[in-house]
Order: structure tokens, then C-alpha cells, then sequence
């Protein structure tokens, strides 16, 4: 291990507690960028280029934006003067570190029957891809339909208030808007 | 000499490396490199803002900057030094921390696309294995540091021209990143210097582009609607709507915080042209096979002012789009065309030599084109314009 792995764990760790720690949601919210951000970090460092890139792809130009467009955009982004700690955080903490002990674990345990390689393996994109159309095709195909359903599911609740009235006055709606419909007519 | 001109730059660095020690020469290598491509992106923002503000002027039927220097050509030095000298305003409400880290991030996330643009044979920085990720990943930390802007200034201006950018942004960034993967496609890499050297054959004289290809024509025009959304230029600058927003998202800035912006903006113009040129029009290649004696900068640099140039013409022309028909617009009529662009680009790749695969691509891509044009066009409704007062 060495002085950068440190210095990007420390950016990732402070980030994380930071998200924790501060008062104002928007800020939690960027400081939650910056630990995703020191994750792709330590992906880069260890020479996983597109899991790095990806995440941050994904996570900050995309994760991130939904959750402070969401803090935005919902009733209660005024910060209370005692700020947002919930009345539960003990048996929060509690649990978060009972997973991360048995995960800690778990990532111990498997350590040495891992083969001890000397050299990395030097992993392209070109063969993420190759192994994503080949071998695990199966996997990706059944991790897109569920993506879909999710992106349907999402569309379904969010059209569900919009088109409640237009519903109840003309056509029947589709099933899925049965209850909608039920409460506003 | 052909050859020497060429790799000018590329002779230039190592013939400075060649003076210092072995172990200092990666390092001080890459900073040689940062430096120019800090140093050079700025001058040629210089330079656009003139030459925008001269060419909107002339077709707006006015003269534009005139006063500093012949024909106002010093104009960006006066803003310059005027930007520098000026207060730097923070409003009292405003947060003052992520106020000042939003122009640093968006000005950090602009450059650090340029790492991996081949701007020549051999002028690149990094040669990357995952170099188009690498970019989008940047161009997707930008929306980030817009949002930090108009939130952090507490103004409802500036927050709402943010929440426009970021809607437009995200909207428009999926259209982006579909009409580059059919390139990938095709190359079958994500390195941006392989997909300029696969472009790199010429038959009668005529280069292997990639927008000269049915598929390649489609992805080039959804890039360059999706490009300009992306960089918040007109017909698609709603965030900065001067009749609604005042400034949109850098309302609140002033002095030398509002110059980053700016520089940001432009700088992204750049780097989204320079992907363009990249992914579509062959980088740093001569357009015709006699034209290869003139250096491959000259190429990459030249293609990126034509664009500005279209970038500024657009400006000039093009009237504002309302929110509304911007989304409609990514999402029923772009994003649609870019899916079945990637359909497309499989059937070329998977029908062989021939003039057969010409004749099914584009007869596939005009018919969506048109039924889809037609399609959105049906639910309008033109009749007389009706306005309604706010009471």
C-alpha cells in the first residue's frame, strides 16, 4: 500500500462521513459526489479503467444529479434549525456496521484462496465487452429487462396523478391506473 | 520538410526533454503538454469571442466591437483585464464554499476532456484504452458544478436556469452518447486514436470518414443537435435566457468567477467540436489524399473554427426553442433516431461489401426521418396565435 492509495481512501472516507455528518441535505448530497468520486478513484488506481470511468458516469453525472434534483424538487428541502439526524441513527449505525463487519469479513476470508498472482492481469475494454456479449450475456439481458420494468414503473408513477382526471372523463385507462382513477372520480 | 512540419511539436518536446535527466522526463513531459493545452484553449476563446461578436454583429445589421484596436481585434484583452480587475460580487445569502468551487469544477471538468483529443498525428496526451468513456465521464461531472452554481447563489434565477441546464443536459447527453457508440461500434474500440486511424485510408483521393456512410451522416446530425444542446448554445441556450433568466445560472457571479463561465462555455464548444471532428470527420486528417502535405494540426485546428463558425452561424440565425419543444425534441424525435441508428450500423456491418447495404441503410434512415418528422408534426395544431396576460 502506498501514499496515493491513502490520500484517495481519505478523500473517499471524508466524503462519506461528510454526506453523514452535514447539516444541509445539498451539501450531504455533493459531498456523497466526492465519495463516489474517490471510489472511481481507487477503480482507476487500480487500473480497472471502465469500472472507474463508468462509476463516474454514472454516479456523479447521473446519481448524484437525481438525488439533489429529488432534495429539490420534494416538500422539506428547507434544513430544520436542528438539522436532519433521524431519532433512529443509533440502531442505523449499529446495522451499517453489522453489514460492514461481515462484509469485511467475508472479503478477509475469501483473501487467501484467491490465486496469488504476481503480475495484474491487464484487462482492456475490448474484453469487458467480448465477455459481456459472450459469457454473460444471459445476465446483462435479464439486468436491462429489469431496468426497463424499473423506467416503465418509474413513467407509471409519475403519469399517475397528471392523468388521473383526463382518465375518469374519457376512455378507461389501462389497469395499472385503476386506483388513480378510483380516487379521483 | 513535409514530415518535419508535421511533427513540429512533437520535435519541439522532445527536443526540450532531451536536456534534463531520465527520470524527469515523463513527468515534466506531461506538464509541457498540460501547459499548451491550458495556454492554447484560452487564446483561441479569445479569438471565437471576437470573431462571434463580429459575426452576430454583421448578421444582426450592426458593426460589433469596434473601439479597441483595428477593427476591434483587442477587444478580448480589454475584457480580460476588465474581468480581472472587477469586484468579485458574493451575495450575502449565497453559500460561499460551493459559490466559489462551481466555475473552478466546470473550468477543471472542461480541460480535462482535451486529455484524450488526438490534435495531431502523434498529439495526443494521453492515449487512453477507454478514451471516449474518459470523456463522457467528464462531460458528465459538468452538470454537477451548473447545478453547485445556481443553487449555491441562492437567487430563484439562477436556481431555475440551473435546473433547466441540468434537465437539458441529462436530456440531451443520452442523445450524445448513442450517436457515439454507433461509432464504436464500428471501430471496435473506445480509444480515440484508433477510431481516427481507422478513418485513415483514402480511396480515389476521397477519405474514409465516418459521416460519409448512411450511418455516419444520422449519428453526425444527432451528435450536433445533442453537442449544441449539450454546451447550452443557441437554438437550445433556454439556462441563460436572458427575456426570463437574466443570466440563468451565473447570475450571481461577477469579475473574474463570471470569465471562468465563460471560458467554460466556450471551452466546452471546443472540446465538443474537437469529439465531433474526432468521431465523425476523420481528426487530424486531410480532407482529400493530395492535401496530405499540409500539417495534421492544421486539419484538426481548422475543422474545429469551421464548426465554431457554425456554431456562431446557428447563433445568428436560429430562434430560441421553447422548454417544452426541447424535450419533446430529445425524446421523441432524437433519441428514437439514435436508437435506430444503432440498428442501422449493425445491418451495414453484417451486410457486406456492396452498393445493396447503401440503398436498405439510408432507404431505413429517411423513412424513419420522415414518418417521424411527419408524426410529431400531425399533433400540431397551427391556427392563430392566441396570448394570455398574467392577471
Amino acid at each position: 500500500m502506498d501514499f496515493v492509495f491513502y490520500l484517495i481512501s481519505a478523500f473517499a472516507v471524508g466524503g462519506a462521513l461528510a454526506a453523514v455528518l452535514l447539516k444541509n441535505l445539498v451539501h450531504a448530497a455533493l459531498a456523497l459526489t466526492i465519495a463516489f468520486f474517490g471510489l472511481a478513484l481507487l477503480f482507476l488506481r487500480l487500473d480497472a479503467q471502465f469500472a472507474g470511468f463508468a462509476q463516474i458516469l454514472v454516479y456523479v453525472g447521473a446519481v448524484a444529479i437525481l438525488v439533489v434534483f429529488a432534495i429539490l424538487l420534494t416538500k422539506g428541502s428547507e434544513v430544520p434549525k436542528e438539522g436532519v439526524f433521524s431519532k433512529s441513527w443509533f440502531a442505523g449505525l449499529a446495522i451499517s456496521a453489522g453489514v460492514f463487519a461481515v462484509l469485511a469479513w467475508a472479503v478477509l476470508q475469501a483473501a487467501p484462496s484467491l490465486p496469488n498472482e504476481t503480475a495484474a492481469p491487464a484487462v482492456t475494454v475490448n474484453d469487458i465487452g467480448n465477455a459481456l456479449m459472450s459469457r454473460y450475456v444471459l445476465p446483462l439481458e435479464i439486468i436491462a429487462v429489469l431496468l426497463t420494468a424499473a423506467l416503465l414503473g418509474a413513467v407509471i408513477v409519475a403519469m399517475h396523478e397528471k392523468a388521473g382526471p383526463k382518465q375518469s372523463a374519457g376512455a378507461p385507462g389501462p389497469s395499472l391506473l385503476g386506483t388513480g382513477e378510483r380516487r379521483n372520480s | 520538410m513535409t514530415e518535419r512540419l508535421d511533427q513540429i511539436f512533437v520535435v519541439l518536446k522532445h527536443w526540450l526533454l532531451g536536456y534534463l535527466p531520465e527520470s524527469w522526463q515523463t513527468p515534466v513531459g506531461v506538464v509541457i503538454s498540460v501547459v499548451c493545452i491550458i495556454g492554447l484553449y484560452p487564446a483561441l476563446f479569445a479569438i471565437t469571442t471576437v470573431l462571434e461578436r463580429k459575426g452576430v454583429g454583421r448578421m444582426q445589421n450592426r458593426l460589433g466591437p469596434n473601439r479597441v484596436g483595428p477593427y476591434g481585434i483587442l477587444q478580448p484583452m480589454a475584457d480580460g483585464i476588465k474581468s480581472l480587475t472587477k469586484e468579485d460580487i458574493v451575495p450575502t445569502s449565497a453559500d460561499a464554499v460551493v459559490h466559489f468551487l462551481a466555475p473552478v469544477i466546470l473550468v477543471v471538468t472542461v480541460f480535462m476532456g482535451f486529455a484524450v483529443l488526438p490534435m495531431g498525428r502523434n498529439m495526443v496526451l494521453v492515449d487512453m484504452d477507454a478514451g471516449l468513456l474518459f470523456y463522457f465521464a467528464m462531460g458528465a461531472s459538468t452538470e454537477l458544478s451548473v447545478f453547485m452554481a445556481g443553487w449555491s447563489s441562492r437567487n430563484k434565477y439562477s436556481l431555475l436556469g440551473a435546473m433547466r441546464a441540468v434537465a437539458q443536459m441529462i436530456s440531451y447527453e443520452v442523445a450524445l452518447l448513442l450517436s457515439s457508440v454507433v461509432i464504436v461500434m464500428m471501430t471496435g474500440s473506445l480509444s480515440l486514436v484508433k477510431i481516427v486511424e481507422a478513418q485513415n485510408h483514402y480511396s480515389y483521393g476521397f477519405p474514409h470518414w465516418f459521416i460519409f456512410t448512411p450511418w455516419g451522416l444520422a449519428a453526425f446530425i444527432m451528435y450536433a443537435i445533442a453537442g449544441t444542446a449539450e454546451t447550452n448554445r443557441s437554438p437550445f441556450d433556454l439556462p441563460e435566457g436572458e427575456s426570463e433568466l437574466v443570466a440563468g445560472y451565473h447570475t450571481e457571479y461577477s469579475g473574474f468567477k463570471f470569465a471562468l463561465f465563460f471560458l467554460g462555455e466556450y471551452v466546452a464548444m471546443f472540446s465538443i467540436s474537437g469529439l465531433g471532428s474526432t468521431l465523425f470527420l476523420g481528426g487530424w486528417m486531410a480532407p482529400f489524399s493530395g492535401l496530405q502535405f499540409i500539417p495534421s494540426w492544421i486539419w484538426f485546428f481548422g475543422k474545429l473554427f469551421v464548426s465554431m463558425c457554425v456554431f456562431i452561424w446557428l447563433r445568428g440565425t436560429l430562434p430560441r426553442l421553447r422548454q417544452d419543444q426541447l424535450m419533446n425534441f430529445a425524446w421523441k424525435f432524437v433519441l428514437p433516431m439514435c436508437l435506430l441508428n444503432l440498428f442501422v450500423a449493425g445491418l451495414w456491418r453484417f451486410m457486406g461489401e456492396g452498393w445493396l447495404r447503401w440503398l436498405v441503410c439510408s432507404a431505413i434512415l429517411i423513412l424513419a426521418y420522415v414518418s417521424l418528422g411527419r408524426e410529431g408534426m400531425r399533433r400540431q395544431k397551427f391556427g392563430p396565435r392566441s396570448y394570455r396576460y398574467a392577471e
